[in-house]
């Protein structure tokens, strides 16, 4: 069996004293493709939030808002994924002129997201689906074994986030997506964990489950 | 590699910025001509630390606190009545912006002519300036108001009742912000009123420095700072009435001003008109040649060159400014400050900026000697530590990406590519703050326009010192213009530039840009 990539046990989280999540056990091993589903307010983000921290060193993080920088271009906003492996005064110098391979590298990892041709456009200057395909790309480009996604496709159609996904789970040995589209988590992840009211209320095999079985979850309280 | 930015781009501006100020020190004069400027500064700063309090004369602050008191409570309450019709009145706004852009220590200048060194030259000199600058920025506030209840008020409310019902509730606090802000900057004023010899701390200050009774000045710069850093304990809703009347009794006799009437008749009907037009007849073509052949040396000796030369310190001024604050303000924000460092960085930077320029300019020029170096350190000082604690403010509000670099990384990539376009909106604003003081400092001996103008005066030619105060006014606000037009441009317009108030912080990322 493998090793697991993260392990929380018996977690939790509140903001000040309103519980978000309690009694979270969650393992996910190395090679699993996990989608973290349930309604807005379930404490998917908080959750997110639990993991990344678990293990910062091994997570490639794709978070909710694209958090992009706005005024610098799409490559600088890409190559921000590696800065904690490159010398500052490299990273000083990319600011200024960026070395040839590092522009190789991006250009290779916007391909895969369908962006190449926005390699020196403003990040703030694209549409919210692009912005977030630039933030996908920063992780691919971040390169950490687990990626972790909080709504990673969520401004794109889905065959677009299809798309995206595949790419996220060639490009990572491990990932870990807050999801809210049902047909694109059982279609593109092997693991399934619903999330209700602070809880893990579901942990099954994608093939196990339908849409039908995850429908209680999404409807209204 | 890479195509240009449609439009006009942060970086653009800022290298052209940059490039011309490089430009204006090959040409400006920057020589230290004192022989043991390092010397000097350690006996003064030995001085400093040292305070003597006993040699405090406190009726100069006494007079300091009042003439702030007065003369900001005048241009407050004319400000306020001129904030109603400014938004539609086009005389209002021109008559505000010519108020504003003559400095406090020009108005004092023209203002002793008539009233000589007295109590009413002191107030009025803060009070005129300030009613421009209150008019505007109190107009904007009620602009920038959410004024949604007013929508929805009974048709037929009148309308002093919807103004306080409505607009008023709204807008109050920023307003209350920015008033004591005002009297802060009031304050300053009235220290430096002081150096060209009324009797504020300034007149003690400029004596204590000139002399090198160091311990005394640093005596009075500490009751100064104390004057400024507890103004929210005395300046208070209750006290205001305290204040006011206090101050009204403690203000000093007039010192030979005998007839202010007859003073002020000669000085309008006759000192500050043009000499060939005094005597001789305004219809013959003839007068008006000889006011062309009596402008014509004041344009080509000390219109232009003084312009040249304030614009050439502003411009010095202004990007040392800029890489003051970009190196000062992580001393003020929490990712690179640190909790414990954050504080004392708050607290050097709010020493800076209580510290009037035109002081720091003063006694850069007895350390280093007249040239345009402690002008530029003066009004770079003073400027960075402003706009440095404010980045530091905007810095803090970043929702920085859990997985955020630190350090260098977080600095060169995250914080200062989110903040530049705030940074340049302060800067921006700031330009034309920075323009009107580099002109004052003249009156120092850098010859920029004050320094023609300080001449004029001297000379009794008021005619020609009001032409010059009037070509810096016009300097003044065309340069305010463009200003506003580069922000326009840069689409920062709306990003916030007073420094006062609990003005909402936002992450200031303005789209494209």
């Amino acid at each position: 069996m493998a090793e697991p990539a993260i392990a929380l046990e018996n977690a939790s989280a509140a903001y000040g004293d309103r519980t978000i999540l309690s009694g979270i056990d969650l393992t996910v091993r190395a090679g699993e493709r996990v989608a973290l589903m349930g309604r807005s307010g379930a404490g998917k983000s908080t959750l997110i939030g639990l993991i990344q921290a678990r293990a910062p060193e091994r997570v490639a993080l794709v978070p909710q808002a694209a958090a992009l920088v706005r005024p610098l271009s799409v490559f600088h906003n890409v190559y921000m994924g590696r800065l904690d492996r490159r010398s500052t005064l490299h990273n000083l110098c990319t600011l200024v002129r960026p070395a040839r391979a590092d522009v190789v590298a991006v250009e290779a990892v916007l391909a895969r997201v369908g962006l190449s041709e926005k390699l020196w456009a403003r990040a703030g200057e694209l549409s919210g689906g692009q912005q977030q395909r630039v933030s996908v790309a920063r992780a691919l480009y971040n390169g950490r074994p687990v990626l972790v996604g909080d709504e990673p496709v969520s401004a794109l159609d889905r065959a677009q986030g299809g798309t995206i996904l595949a790419e996220l789970a060639a490009g990572h040995e491990t990932v870990i997506v807050a999801l809210h589209d049902v047909a694109l988590a059982l279609a593109h992840t092997d693991r399934i964990v619903v999330l209700e009211a602070g809880r893990i209320a579901l942990d099954a095999p994608a093939r196990s489950l339908d849409p039908g079985r995850l429908a209680p979850y999404y409807a209204a309280a | 590699m890479h195509p240009a930015p449609a439009g006009l781009g942060y970086a653009a501006v800022s290298r052209r910025f940059a490039a011309v100020a490089l430009v204006c020190l090959l040409v400006a004069d920057l020589h230290v001509t004192t022989l043991h400027p390092l010397a000097d500064l350690a006996r003064l700063l030995g001085g400093l630390v040292r305070p003597d309090f006993l040699a405090v004369e406190i009726r100069s602050v006494v007079y300091t606190v009042a003439f702030a008191v007065l003369g900001v409570g005048l241009g407050v309450g004319a400000g306020f009545l001129l904030a109603v019709p400014f938004a539609r009145s086009r005389p209002v706004r021109l008559a505000c912006a010519g108020l504003r852009a003559v400095h406090e220590l020009f108005w004092a200048l023209l203002l002793m002519q008539v009233f000589g060194l007295s109590a009413t030259t002191g107030i009025l000199a803060i009070a005129l300036p300030y009613a421009g600058i209150c008019a505007k920025v109190y107009a904007e506030i009620v602009e920038e108001a959410d004024l949604s209840a007013l929508r929805v008020l009974p048709p037929g409310t009148g309308a002093v009742s919807a103004f306080l019902y409505a607009r008023l509730p709204e807008t109050a606090a920023r307003m209350r912000d920015y008033t004591l802000y005002r009297l802060e900057c009031g304050l300053r004023s009235s220290l430096v009123l002081g150096f060209i010899g009324l009797p504020t701390m300034g007149f003690y200050l400029e004596s204590a420095f000139r002399q090198g009774r160091y311990a005394e000045a640093g005596a009075l710069l500490a009751v100064f700072y104390a004057l400024i850093g507890t103004r929210r304990l005395w300046v208070r809703g209750v006290t205001l009435p305290v204040l006011l009347v206090g101050a009204v009794l403690a203000l000093p006799p007039a010192i030979g001003s005998a007839d202010v009437g007859a003073s002020l008749t000669r000085f309008l009907g006759h000192d500050i008109v043009p000499a060939p037009l005094r005597t001789g007849d305004p219809t013959s073509p003839e007068t008006w040649a000889r006011l062309w052949a009596w402008f014509a040396p004041i344009l080509t000796g000390q219109i232009l060159p003084g312009i040249l030369q304030t614009l050439i310190l502003a411009q010095i001024a202004l990007v040392a400014t800029g890489l003051g604050a970009l190196l000062l303000f992580p001393l003020t924000a929490r990712r690179f400050a640190g909790r414990l460092g954050r504080p004392l960085g708050r607290v050097l930077l709010v020493v800076v900026r209580s510290t009037p320029e035109y002081m720091l300019a003063y006694v850069g020029l007895q350390l280093l000697g007249p040239s345009m170096l402690p002008a530029i350190l003066a009004l770079a000082l003073h400027n960075a530590g402003i706009v440095a604690y404010l980045m530091g403010r905007h810095a803090d509000a970043i929702p920085y990406r859990p997985d955020a670099p630190r350090g260098l990384d977080l600095y060169a990539y995250e914080t200062v590519p989110r903040l530049y376009g705030q940074f340049l909106a302060y800067l921006l604003y700031r330009w034309e703050l920075i323009l009107r003081e580099s002109a004052i400092f003249g009156i120092l001996g850098v010859a920029t326009l004050g320094f023609y103008v300080d001449a004029a005066i001297s000379e009794l030619r008021l005619d020609v010192a009001v032409i010059l105060i009037a070509a810096t006014a016009a300097l003044t606000v065309a340069v305010d213009a463009l200003s506003r037009r580069l922000r326009r441009r840069l689409r920062i317009d709306d990003l916030p530039t007073r420094l006062s108030g609990p003005q909402r912080i936002p992450c200031a990322e303005p789209g494209g840009g």
